[in-house]
C-alpha cells in the first residue's frame, strides 16, 4: 500500500521532475508550492539530512559493514602465528621486555603461552589462519589482513569507544554516524546506519550521533521479532487502519500548512510518509522466504548454533542490497580471560560460517565491491597466559592486549590476499608498519570517498572530525 | 548470586592484571623516551655569537608560540630570565649541556610524534648544531632583548582588540523606536530599532488560545487545563495576559519545567557511565533541590554559590550541602582494571569544563592539553580553575526529606535489634575483624598474597570511602561507616576463602537476608555531595592533558582576561562561585540571560549559547543582550522576574507564522519580526500527551521512575529494570530514571541529551522514529485510548461536540471547518472498518470492565485522538 492516491491528485509535476519514487518528497514539494513558500523542487534540497550527498572524490566503496567482534578476540589463536613462542611457553617473558617493569600483584614472571593451534596457509596468497577457521579461510584472498593495529585504551568501554568513535570519551558521534552524515543514505525505506546486535560495555555510545544530528545515530534492528522499536501497530491496527491514521494526520498538516506556511510542518509529515515506508518495507527485509535453499544453507541459518549470527549477517547483505549505508553488526562475548580454548572454540564455531558467507555472498552478487567489511574488536589478547588457580582450576585464558593485535577488511577498495604489519616474536609489540585506530578510521573514510580532514563539524567553537588531530591514510591497504 | 559475585570476581582479578601489566608499560615507556642522544646532530664548531647566530633562529621560528604574545607550554624564549625558568615540564636549556635540554631534543625530533617548530619546515641540522654550540657555550644572551618592538605592537593590539564578550556589559540606552505603540517594554524598543532599519514590521500578536498554550508550555512545560483557557479566554481585563503569567510563574511545575533545563547543563544522570553503569541512587535528591529552589525562586547568584561551594558556606545547612550535588553529575568509570587518578582527574576536568561552560560561556576545556587555540586562556590557567575542584572528594551524607524523619526514628531500633541478630546467628564479627586486618596489612605489604591486595583493591573500587574507614580505629567509626564495611565483608568475603568455606558460612544467604531486611527498613534518604579533601593534592599542569605527566605547581585562580577574583588568603570554591557571581564579571549574567532568551524564542541572541569566546557567534541584538544582562544584575539575579520581563514583551507575544515577505531576507528569523515555532521537547512530548488523555500524575518531586520500556527498547545486555506498576509509570519526563548506557528511548529519539557532558541547547530534529515513537508506542496509544474514554465520558452527547472538546483539550481551539470535514469523513470510515470487524474493534480497545462504554465508538475514538497527538501542532509550541 502506498499514498497512490495522494500522487495522482498532487505530485505530477514534482514526481516527474525530479523525485521518482520519493512519495513522501512529492507530497512534500506539492504543499510548499502550494503557497508560493517553494518555488522550485530545488529548495527542498538540504530538507532530508539523509539525502545522498557527494563524496570528497571517488569513492572506492559505497557501503561498510563493520562486524565489531566486541571483547577483544586472540589474534594469537586465530590470525598471527608465533612459532617462535613455543620456545618460551610456560617461561617468563623475556628479561629485555621486564627489566623496567614494575608488577604490583603479578610477578614479572607471568608465563608466554604458545597457542596450541595449528596455523596453515591459505589461498594464492598463503594467507595465515588457525584451525578454528575453517570457512574464513577459504576467502583469504579476498582479506586484507592487518597484523599490527594498536590502541591506548585497554579498558572495555573506552577501547569500544575509541573502535567506534575515535576517543575515548563519550559524546562524540560513531563512525557510522560521520559516515552518514558525510554521505546521506541511498534508502528510502531503511535508516541509512544500522546496528545489529546489543552492545555491552559502552552501551549506545558506540553508534551515538554525538553532537551531530539524531538522524546520523544508528537505529538498533534486532533479527527477530520488531526489528526497530515501535515497528509494529499497536493491537488491533490493521495495516490499513495505519495507513489511514496517517493519511489523516496529513491530511490535518495540509490544512495546518497552508495555514501557517511552516516548511517544518512538511518535514514532519515527511517523516511519517518515510516511517510508513519503513513499516512495509522492513517485513520485506526480514522475510527469507525468497533466499535460496543453497544461500540458508551457506550461512547456516537454519542450524545451530550459526543461526543467530548467520541470520544477522545475511540481514546485513540484504541491507547493503537496499541502500543502507553502514550496518555495524556487534558480536560479543570475545572476552577470554579464563577457558580460552573452549570458549573461542565455541565463538568461532558460531562465527566463522556466517562471515565467510557473508563475503563469499556478497562477492557472488558482484556487491563486494562496493562494500568494505571490516572484522576486528576494540584490542587483542595478551602473549601471556592468565591463569586463575587456585580459584578456578585448569582454566586459562589471556588478557587485554592494546599493543599490537589484529584485523581485517575486505571489498570495497581493499587490497585482498596480502598481510599488512608484523608484530615481534612474542606477539608483542609492532615491528612493523603500526597502525593506529585513527589510521584505520581514516583509511576507512578514504575508501568511502571521504577526507578524514575535510569530513568536520564545528561543535563548542571548534571543528571536530572522526580522527581527531591525528591519522594518516594507510595506501599500502587499497587495491 | 555467589556465582554472579565470583565471575565478577574473575573479570576483576583480570582486569587488576592487565592494569598492573599497563602501569608497568607505562613506565617502560616513558623510560624509552629518555632520549639516546645518539641520534643528535653535532654541535657546530664555532664561536657562537648571539646576535649573529641564535636571535635569528629564534625570532623567525621560536617566539612567534614562545614569545611575549604567546606562551605555549609556559615557556617564553625571548629574554633570558624566562628562557632559562622552562616551561610547565621543566627547563627546557641546560646551560652547558646541551645533551640534556629539551629545547634540543625537540627541534632534533628525538620524541616520537612531535617535533617543534609545529609550522613549517624543521630546523636543519646546522641549525640544530648551532643551537647545540650556543648551550653547550653557556647559552648566553646579548644585552638587548630581541623582541621589544614586536613586543609593544603586539601590547596594543590585544588591548584594542578585546573580545567584546570579555568586556563588562555597559547598560545602554534605549534606541528610539518609530512605532513607540508596539512596544510594550525596554525589550521591545531594541528588537523594534533593529526591525525598523531593516526596514520590516513585527508581526501581530498571536490570538490569546495561542498565547496560552505557549505561555503554559514555556513556563510549566504542560499544556494549559481546559479551565485555564476558558478563563484566559473570558478575561476581558486589561491586566489578563499578566494575570496568567504570574498564576503559571507560581505555579509548582514551573520548577519542574526550568528544573529539566538545568539539569541538561549539569549532565544529571541516574547512573554512573562507562561500563559498570552503577546505578546512583541518590541522585535524584539534587534534582528535588532544583526544583525545589526553582519554585522558590531563588536568586540566580544564590543558587550558584549555593551548587559550587554550599558545603564551604558558614552556615553551612544540610540543603546547601545537597546543592553540591550538581558537580556530582560527572562520570564515574569503576570498570576493574582502570586507574582510579586517571578517572579522578577526568573528574575534576569535567567540573572544571561544566563550570567554564555553564556560567563564562567558554570552552576552557580546550585548555586542557595546550593553551585555547582561539580564546585568552592559558593552560596555566585552565589548571588553575582545575585547581579549586582538584582538592574536592565525593561523600554521600544523610539527607531526608522532611516527612521522613517520624517514621524513621519509630522504626530504627527494631532495625538495629534484628541486623545485630543476623550478624550474631551468622558470626559475622570476628571474622569481619580478622578480614580487617589482613587487608589493611595488604594495603602497605608488598608481600602480601594476591587475594589479599585484590581484597584492598575492590574495597576502594566499590565503596566509596571505605578504604578510609578501614584505617580509622574501629571504635571510632560511625555506625553508618561501620555498617558499610560490615556489608562489604558479606559480599566480597569469597575472595580470599574457597567456595566451599562460603558455603559453610551461609555468607550468601546473609546477604539476601540483610538486604531484605534494608527494604523493609528503609534508610534515610542520601545525598551525593562535594566535600574538602582533608589532604589536598597539590595541583600541577599537566602536561598534555596526561596525569602521569604533572608539570609546575599551580595555585587556584581566575584567567587573568575576566575581573580578578576577590582578594583573599586562601581562594576556594566560594571564591569562586562568588567570583562568577560579581558583577564585575563580564559573562556570566550575559551567559545567563542569553539561555533564557534560547528557551523562549528557541535559539539564543547568540546562537552558539555554550561559546561566547572569539568564535562565538555575533550576537543578533547585542545592545539588548547587554541591557538583558545588567538588567538581571541590577534586580539581584531574579530569575523570574526576568523570565516575566521577556514573556511580556510584545516581541514574544507575537503571532509564530511563516512570513513570505520574511523568506529571503531573513530566513532564520533572526531579527524577530515575528516568533519561533518549536518542537517541543522530549520531556514535554510525552506530559503533554499524558496531560490531555488524563493519565498524567502531577506529583512533584522525589524518586526517579521506571516507566515501561518497549520491547527491544534496552541497549545493553544486562540491564533491565523494573518497571512501576502504579501512578509512577505516569509521572512527568523529568523524573524517568536515566541510565547512561541505555536510557529511555522514548527521550533519545526525541533528542534529549545523553547526559554524557554538558549540553547548552538541544536540537530539534524530525526523524521516522520519533512519528514510529508516537503512532506505536504502547506508551502513547495507551495515551490515545485514554483520551478516546475521556472524550466519551465527558461529552456523551453528539460528535461534533466531541470533536470540538478533543480539539479544545488537544490544541487549546476549535477545529476549522476543513479540519472538521476531513475527520468527519476520517472517522466515518473507521467506523465502517470496524463494525466490519469487531473483533478488531475488542483489539483496539480492549473494554475490560468498563461501564456504558460503546467499543467500536471507543475504537474509532482511539485512532482519532491517536490522530490528535501526531499533529504538528500538537507537538509543537507555536
Amino acid at each position: 500500500m502506498d499514498f497512490g492516491d495522494f500522487r495522482r491528485t498532487h505530485g505530477r509535476r514534482a514526481f516527474l521532475q525530479r523525485f521518482a519514487g520519493g512519495l513522501g518528497t512529492v507530497g512534500l514539494w506539492h504543499l510548499l508550492s502550494v503557497d508560493g513558500f517553494a518555488d522550485s523542487p530545488d529548495s527542498l534540497a538540504g530538507w532530508n539530512p539523509l539525502e545522498p550527498k557527494k563524496p570528497h572524490f571517488t569513492p572506492r566503496a559505497k557501503n561498510v559493514i563493520f562486524l565489531f567482534i566486541e571483547g577483544g578476540p586472540s589474534q594469537l589463536d586465530l590470525f598471527d602465528p608465533k612459532p617462535e613462542m613455543k620456545k618460551w611457553d610456560g617461561k617468563p617473558l623475556p628479561e629485555s621486555m621486564t627489566q623496567n617493569l614494575q608488577l604490583a600483584f603479578i610477578k614479572p614472571t607471568a608465563q608466554v603461552w604458545a597457542s596450541p593451534r595449528i596455523f596453515t596457509q591459505h589461498g594464492d596468497s598463503g594467507m595465515d589462519f588457525s584451525d578454528w577457521l575453517p570457512h574464513l579461510s577459504s576467502c583469504a584472498d579476498d582479506i586484507c589482513m592487518i597484523r599490527s593495529m594498536v590502541t591506548e585504551q585497554f579498558n572495555h568501554s573506552t577501547g569500544q569507544l575509541m573502535m567506534s568513535c575515535g576517543t575515548p570519551l563519550v559524546g562524540r558521534p560513531s563512525m557510522g554516524a560521520w559516515t552518514t552524515y558525510g554521505l546521506g543514505s541511498e534508502s528510502q525505506n531503511l535508516p541509512g546506519y544500522v546496528v545489529l546486535g546489543k552492545a555491552t560495555a559502552a552501551g549506545s555510545g558506540i553508534w551515538s550521533n554525538g553532537f551531530l544530528q539524531s538522524s546520523y545515530q544508528g537505529v538498533p534492528f534486532r533479527d527477530k521479532g520488531d526489528p526497530v522499536l515501535y515497528l509494529s501497530n499497536p493491537m488491533g491496527i490493521t495495516q490499513e487502519a495505519q495507513h489511514d491514521r496517517i493519511k489523516a494526520i496529513r491530511d490535518l498538516g495540509e490544512i495546518d500548512y497552508i495555514e501557517t506556511g511552516d516548511m517544518e510542518i512538511a518535514a514532519r509529515m515527511a517523516s511519517y510518509e518515510l516511517a510508513f515506508r519503513m513499516q512495509t518495507a522492513s517485513p520485506e527485509l526480514m522475510d527469507f522466504s525468497k533466499e535460496s535453499k543453497d544461500t540458508l544453507e551457506m550461512y547456516g541459518v537454519n542450524r545451530e548454533p550459526t543461526h543467530e549470527f548467520a541470520s544477522k549477517c545475511l540481514l546485513a547483505r540484504r541491507m547493503v542490497e537496499r541502500g543502507v549505508r553502514f550496518v555495524q553488526l556487534i558480536s560479543s562475548g570475545w572476552d577470554h580471560h579464563s577457558d580460552l580454548n573452549k570458549n573461542l572454540k565455541k565463538n568461532c564455531d558460531i562465527n566463522d560460517q556466517p562471515t565467510a558467507a557473508l563475503l563469499k555472498d556478497l562477492k557472488q552478487r558482484g556487491l563486494l565491491d562496493s562494500t568494505l567489511v571490516i572484522w576486528g574488536g576494540e584490542f587483542g589478547r595478551t602473549p601471556m597466559i592468565e591463569d586463575r588457580k587456585p580459584i578456578e582450576q585448569g582454566s586459562v585464558g589471556r588478557d587485554h592486549h592494546p599493543f599490537g593485535f589484529t584485523m581485517w577488511m575486505a571489498g570495497g577498495g581493499v587490497k585482498g590476499g596480502q598481510v599488512l604489519g608484523k608484530t615481534d616474536d612474542l606477539g608483542f609489540h609492532v615491528v612493523e608498519d603500526k597502525i593506529h585506530v585513527h589510521d584505520l578510521h581514516a583509511t576507512i573514510l578514504h575508501c568511502l570517498g571521504l577526507n578524514h580532514e575535510h569530513l568536520t563539524f564545528r561543535h563548542q567553537g571548534r571543528n571536530f572530525r572522526l580522527t581527531d588531530v591525528a591519522g594518516q591514510v594507510v595506501h599500502k591497504l587499497l587495491a | 548470586m555467589l556465582k554472579l559475585v565470583l565471575q565478577r570476581m574473575m573479570f576483576l582479578t583480570s582486569c587488576l592484571l592487565i592494569l598492573f601489566v599497563l602501569i608497568a608499560q607505562t613506565r617502560a615507556q616513558v623510560h624509552s623516551d629518555q632520549i639516546s642522544a645518539a641520534a643528535l646532530p653535532p654541535p657546530a664548531r664555532l664561536t657562537v655569537d648571539f646576535n649573529r647566530d641564535i636571535a635569528p633562529i629564534l625570532e623567525e621560528r621560536c617566539l612567534g608560540c614562545h614569545g611575549s604574545v604567546q606562551q605555549l607550554s609556559g615557556l617564553r624564549l625571548d629574554n633570558p630570565a624566562d628562557a632559562l625558568k622552562g616551561g610547565y615540564s621543566g627547563p627546557a636549556i641546560v646551560p652547558g649541556n646541551s645533551r640534556e635540554s629539551k629545547l634540543i631534543h625537540m627541534v632534533a625530533g628525538l620524541k616520537k610524534g612531535m617535533v617543534l617548530p609545529l609550522g613549517g619546515e624543521r630546523l636543519s641540522p646546522r641549525q640544530v648544531g648551532i643551537l647545540r654550540a650556543w648551550i653547550d657555550q653557556g647559552a648566553r644572551w646579548s644585552e638587548v632583548t630581541i623582541d621589544k618592538r614586536q613586543i609593544e605592537e603586539n601590547q596594543r593590539q590585544r588591548t584594542n582588540r578585546k573580545h567584546w564578550a570579555l568586556s563588562p556589559p555597559r547598560r545602554p540606552t534605549l534606541p528610539k523606536v518609530k512605532n513607540a505603540l508596539w512596544a510594550r517594554n525596554p525589550i521591545d524598543a531594541f528588537v523594534l530599532a533593529r526591525l525598523e532599519s531593516a526596514g520590516i514590521s513585527p508581526s501581530p500578536e498571536a490570538d490569546r488560545a495561542n498565547l496560552v498554550r505557549r505561555l503554559s508550555l514555556d513556563l510549566t512545560g504542560l499544556p494549559p487545563t481546559l479551565e485555564e483557557v476558558s478563563e484566559f479566554l473570558a478575561d476581558k481585563r486589561p491586566d489578563a495576559y499578566e494575570r496568567l503569567v504570574d498564576h503559571l510563574l507560581a505555579s509548582p511545575h514551573y520548577g519542574e519545567k526550568w528544573a529539566r533545563h538545568w539539569m541538561d547543563l549539569a549532565h544529571y544522570a541516574d547512573s554512573d557511565g562507562y561500563w559498570d553503569d552503577h546505578l546512583r541512587p541518590h541522585a535524584w535528591r539534587w534534582r528535588h533541590w532544583v526544583v525545589d529552589a526553582m519554585n522558590r525562586n531563588m536568586p540566580f547568584d544564590q543558587f550558584t554559590i549555593e551548587q559550587l561551594a554550599g558545603d564551604l558556606l558558614p552556615d553551612g545547612r544540610l540543603d546547601q550541602k545537597v546543592a553540591t550535588g550538581f558537580l556530582r553529575n560527572t562520570l564515574t568509570n569503576t570498570e576493574g582494571g582502570v586507574k582510579k587518578e586517571e578517572f579522578r582527574v577526568e573528574q575534576i576536568v569535567d567540573r572544571t569544563s561544566t563550570v567554564g561552560q555553564v556560567w563564562l560561556g567558554l570552552t576552557v576545556g580546550c585548555a586542557r592539553c595546550h593553551d585555547h587555540k582561539f580564546d585568552p586562556i592559558s593552560q596555566k590557567e585552565f589548571y588553575q580553575l582545575f585547581a579549586f575542584f582538584d582538592t574536592t572528594t565525593e561523600v554521600n551524607i544523610e539527607a531526608p526529606l522532611q516527612e521522613e524523619m517520624g517514621p524513621f526514628l519509630r522504626r530504627k531500633p527494631e532495625y538495629d535489634r534484628k541486623r545485630k541478630a543476623l550478624l550474631a546467628e551468622y558470626g559475622v564479627k570476628e571474622l569481619q575483624s580478622e578480614w580487617e586486618k589482613k587487608t589493611l596489612d595488604a594495603a602497605t605489604n608488598s608481600q602480601a598474597s594476591f587475594e589479599w591486595r585484590l581484597s584492598w583493591e575492590i574495597l576502594g573500587l566499590h565503596t566509596l570511602h571505605g578504604q578510609d574507614y578501614l584505617r580509622f580505629d574501629p571504635n571510632r567509626r560511625t555506625q553508618k561507616q561501620e555498617d558499610l564495611l560490615t556489608d562489604h565483608f558479606v559480599k566480597w568475603y569469597n575472595l580470599v576463602v574457597t567456595k566451599q568455606r562460603i558455603d559453610e558460612l551461609k555468607f550468601e544467604e546473609l546477604d539476601g537476608k540483610l538486604e531484605k531486611l534494608a527494604e523493609q527498613f528503609p534508610l534515610l534518604t542520601e545525598a551525593q555531595v562535594i566535600a574538602e579533601n582533608p589532604v589536598p593534592p597539590k595541583t600541577h599542569i599537566l602536561i598534555r592533558g596526561d596525569y602521569l605527566q604533572p608539570g609546575t605547581e599551580v595555585q587556584p585562580g581566575a584567567p587573568a582576561v575576566l575581573n580578578p577574583l576577590e582578594n583573599s588568603p586562601k581562594a576556594t570554591r566560594l571564591t569562586l562561585a562568588r567570583w562568577l557571581v560579581s558583577p564585575a564579571n563580564p559573562l556570566t549574567a550575559r551567559v545567563t540571560v542569553n539561555r533564557m532568551w534560547q528557551e523562549f524564542f528557541g535559539y539564543g541572541l547568540v546562537e552558539s549559547s555554550g561559546d561566547f569566546g572569539t568564535r562565538a557567534d555575533r550576537p543578533s541584538h547585542p545592545k539588548l543582550l547587554d541591557w538583558l544582562a545588567t538588567e538581571f544584575v541590577r534586580n539581584q539575579w531574579n530569575v523570574k522576574k526576568m523570565h516575566k520581563l521577556i514573556v511580556q514583551s510584545a516581541t514574544y507575544r507575537q503571532s509564530s507564522k511563516a512570513r513570505k515577505d520574511l523568506q529571503g531576507r531573513d530566513p532564520y528569523n533572526r531579527l524577530l519580526a515575528r516568533q519561533n515555532r518549536l518542537r517541543l521537547s522530549a520531556e514535554a512530548v510525552r506530559d503533554t500527551t499524558l496531560a490531555v488523555s488524563g493519565l498524567l500524575n502531577l506529583s512533584i518531586g522525589g524518586k526517579s521512575v521506571r516507566p515501561p520500556v518497549p520491547p527491544g527498547g534496552y541497549t545493553k545486555t544486562g540491564i533491565r529494570w523494573k518497571e512501576d506498576e502504579g501512578p509512577d509509570r505516569y509521572r512527568r519526563g523529568l523524573y524517568i530514571f536515566f541510565q547512561r548506557t541505555s536510557p529511555y528511548p522514548q527521550l533519545m529519539s526525541f533528542d534529549a541529551p545523553d547526559s554524557l557532558q554538558v549540553c547548552t541547547r538541544r536540537e530539534r530534529s524530525s526523524t521516522p522514529i520519533q512519528a514510529l515513537n508516537l503512532l506505536n508506542d504502547p506508551v502513547f496509544f495507551e495515551a490515545a485510548q485514554a483520551l478516546a474514554v475521556r472524550i466519551l465520558r465527558e461529552k456523551p452527547t453528539k460528535w461534533s461536540d466531541q470533536l470540538d472538546y478533543a480539539f479544545r483539550l488537544c490544541l487549546g481551539r476549535t477545529p476549522r471547518s476543513a479540519e472538521f470535514q476531513r475527520l468527519a469523513d476520517y472517522f466515518g470510515r473507521e467506523k465502517e472498518r470496524l463494525l466490519r470487524d469487531p473483533v478488531v474493534a475488542e483489539q483496539r480497545f480492549p473494554a475490560k470492565g468498563m461501564e456504558n462504554v460503546n467499543v467500536t465508538e471507543a475504537a474509532a475514538w482511539t485512532t482519532l485522538s491517536s490522530v490528535l497527538l501526531n499533529l504538528d501542532e500538537f507537538v509543537t509550541r507555536r
